[in-house]
């Protein structure tokens, strides 16, 4: 499952827990407990909200790890062992993409940056989901490192707006075979 | 201790509060209305509905973007206002003064945008506002700015003045949010919930504010002197420091509704705990450092500032579900309550907010941002809270006062219906949008493919169903506090909280 799918799927699950939470607790909205009752459940809504928190707490330390641990943002300073560098510069309102091709396979460094104003770098697969992308910001280059898995023509378009020329601001990547297959 | 009265003596406003609180209302309501229509427009556009040209359509983006974080903000300043007044002593002239300089602020916003061509939306990002490529001018772009200054300063005169009056009753800040009692002690159960909340948004909000402060000038030093350059990172940071408190803030002021009328519709005390201040005083911490998670793919910031961007925004969750929502939810469950207006809103804005965290956290993990950043997941994450919690929470409290006016009742036939177009609309407006992102329709664009344009189709129909049942409020909301008798304000000391 591509990783869109994924969020999606955990944002609607999410979502349904905490709407049935609620819906559940509307509908006993509106019946007042006796007074006993009342304390009996006050009691066992602190130790509701303790294991809640336990609960909370352990994915968020488990889920931290999960995320973090290989961090997701490659090195920004010193050598990288990619094959393959293209250099991209953004500028209102076009891309300058060198090389414009690409293998498949092994690992491919883009040094983003952009000439005038912000940029986004963003890279679709021919399917038309975003696989990876960065920002593209003037006085900066930022290092993006991706492995093509399937050849085929990928698009880069602009993902922060910089004015009207935005929308039409993209370029065509080929990502073709190993030339060894 | 929130009081179980429907409309407690105290609440009442005297001539001049009242004029000055219902000009902020009124003009926030219409406000929200008009920058609703200018949102549909937006998504019909997307669908491909209606044929704007892409100027104005980053036109229309930037007024929607900069009016409604400033109306949000207005508005729920009017809540903080309205509950605050009752605990500490405020100064008018203050408030009143924050309301005059959002106008002023807000018509150079719109002679910036109308009149100049303004087209580098609210973020200002440096330097696209000194190169609008012949579309409007840096004089334009400096008005624009001018008119955020004018904004900010009006909040923060609030935020001075809201600040002295909760130092001279409870001493400092810190003891105004509790912090005494952290670690032990005895809670004082008359420490007003309305009085924590605030305190963070006064510490929070004029941090930010002024963050946004020093980058306005440093950018409109840049417009009149291109020689003198920023550094675009830095600027960045600034612009998401100070944007980001900004309408966070407002959920902050907002909420305070549900902790002042909550119990009073349900009959049941909902006591101030040790949970509860510990959740404002990690809040109060978490809003002022989770900025750094609108810059997770700017891979020159320092890795440290990306990763307490992702860990903070999973801890902003933890007072959330625990304490605000978890609270309110026992403060319903078995209750007395009976469902008007005030009390459905109420409900809804809670579940609003925790739902709306729910994408929020998700895109905050810097792995999930790589491919959701400036998708529609963005705006999809934001208009669940805000659409759905922190509009409801001030919608909540304007029903709550016109009925206590006497003159409007709080549940009307047409609130019925608009209530569930609201309820329904909202959700599948936000959905559209989170779906999009899903599919990775990008996010601030004029010009669609054919094949993003199902979820703006689904966006442009769920917005509509919003901006009828807004108009519908506002309408009541309008008349209600027009018409109503000012000897009949606040209903006095009315105990019935079916209203």
């Amino acid at each position: 499952m591509i990783l869109q799918d994924v969020v999606w799927t955990l944002a609607l699950v999410g979502i349904g827990l905490v709407a049935l939470v609620f819906a559940a607790v509307v509908l006993q909205a509106g019946r007042p407990a006796e007074e006993a009752a009342a304390r009996r459940f006050a009691a066992r809504a602190r130790r509701l909200q303790a294991g809640l928190f336990a609960v909370l707490l352990a994915g968020f330390v488990a889920g931290s790890w999960a995320t973090l641990h290989r961090f997701p943002i490659p090195p920004q300073h010193g050598t990288v062992a990619a094959r393959q560098v293209v250099e991209a510069i953004g500028r209102q309102w076009s891309w300058q993409i060198t090389p414009a091709t690409v293998e498949s396979g092994s690992v491919v460094e883009f040094r983003v940056t952009a000439a005038d104003v912000n940029h986004g770098f963003a890279l679709y697969a021919p399917g038309g989901r975003i696989v990876t992308q960065t920002q593209a910001m003037p006085g900066y280059t930022n290092r993006l490192l991706h492995t093509f898995d399937e050849p085929g023509t990928y698009t880069i378009q602009c993902l922060e707006y910089c004015g009207i020329g935005h929308g039409p601001m993209k370029a065509t990547l080929q990502v073709v075979a190993p030339a060894s297959e | 201790m929130a009081s179980l009265t429907l409309y407690p003596d105290e609440e009442q406003l005297t001539g001049g509060e009242r004029v000055t609180f219902d000009l902020y209302m009124i003009t926030a309501v219409i406000l929200f209305v008009l920058l609703m229509l200018v949102g549909l427009t937006m998504r019909m556009t997307q669908a491909k509905w209606l044929p704007v040209p892409a100027g104005l359509f980053y036109e229309l983006l930037s007024l929607h973007g900069m009016g409604m974080v400033g109306t949000m903000s207005l508005a729920t300043t009017g809540v903080m206002w309205f509950f605050l007044r009752r605990y500490v002593r405020l100064h008018l002239w203050a408030f009143a003064a924050n309301y005059l300089l959002f106008l002023l602020g807000l018509l150079c916003v719109v002679l910036s945008i109308f009149a100049g061509g303004y087209g580098a939306l609210w973020t200002f990002l440096y330097p696209l506002p000194v190169r609008g490529m012949g579309l409007w001018t840096p004089d334009t772009a400096a008005l624009f700015m001018l008119g955020g200054l004018l904004i900010g300063t009006g909040s923060l005169l609030f935020y001075l003045d809201a600040a002295a009056g909760i130092i001279a009753v409870h001493g400092n800040l810190g003891r105004a949010l509790g912090l005494p009692w952290l670690l032990g002690g005895r809670i004082d159960p008359d420490h007003p919930k309305a009085v924590v909340a605030s305190t963070l948004v006064i510490i929070a909000n004029s941090l930010g504010i002024l963050a946004g402060a020093v980058v306005l000038v440093m950018s409109l030093i840049n417009v009149f002197y291109p020689q003198v350059t920023l550094d675009a990172l830095v600027a960045k940071n600034l612009i998401y420091w100070f944007g980001h408190m900004y309408i966070n803030a407002t959920i902050y002021m907002g909420v305070i509704a549900v902790y002042e009328l909550l119990p009073r519709y349900t009959g049941k005390p909902y006591p101030i705990s040790r949970p509860f201040l510990w959740s404002w005083a990690a809040s109060t911490l978490f809003v002022i450092v989770v900025f750094p998670h609108h810059l997770l793919m700017d891979f020159a910031q320092p890795r440290w500032l990306s990763t307490v961007g992702q860990v903070v925004s999973w801890s902003a969750g933890f007072p959330v579900f625990l304490v605000t929502a978890y609270g309110g939810l026992v403060n319903l469950h078995r209750s007395a309550i009976r469902w008007t207006m005030p009390s459905r809103l109420l409900v809804l804005s809670l579940f609003g907010w925790a739902a709306g965290i729910v994408p929020a956290i998700l895109d905050g993990t810097i792995r999930n941002n790589l491919v959701m950043h400036n998708t529609q997941w963005v705006p999809g994450h934001f208009h669940f809270y805000l659409l759905i919690g922190v509009l409801a929470m001030v919608l909540a409290l304007l029903f709550h006062v016109i009925g206590s006016r006497g003159q409007a009742a709080p549940d009307s036939r047409a609130d019925r219906l608009g209530f569930p177009v609201y309820l329904v609309g909202g959700l599948a407006f936000a959905l559209a949008f989170l779906g999009g992102g899903r599919a990775s329709v990008p996010r601030r664009m004029a010009e669609h493919l054919e094949e993003w344009t199902f979820t703006d189709k689904i966006g442009s129909i769920a917005a509509l169903l919003v901006v009828l049942a807004m108009v519908s409020f506002a309408i009541r909301i309008t008349v209600g506090l027009w018409r109503a008798s000012p000897s009949r304000d606040a209903g006095a000391g009315t105990t019935d909280a079916a209203g």
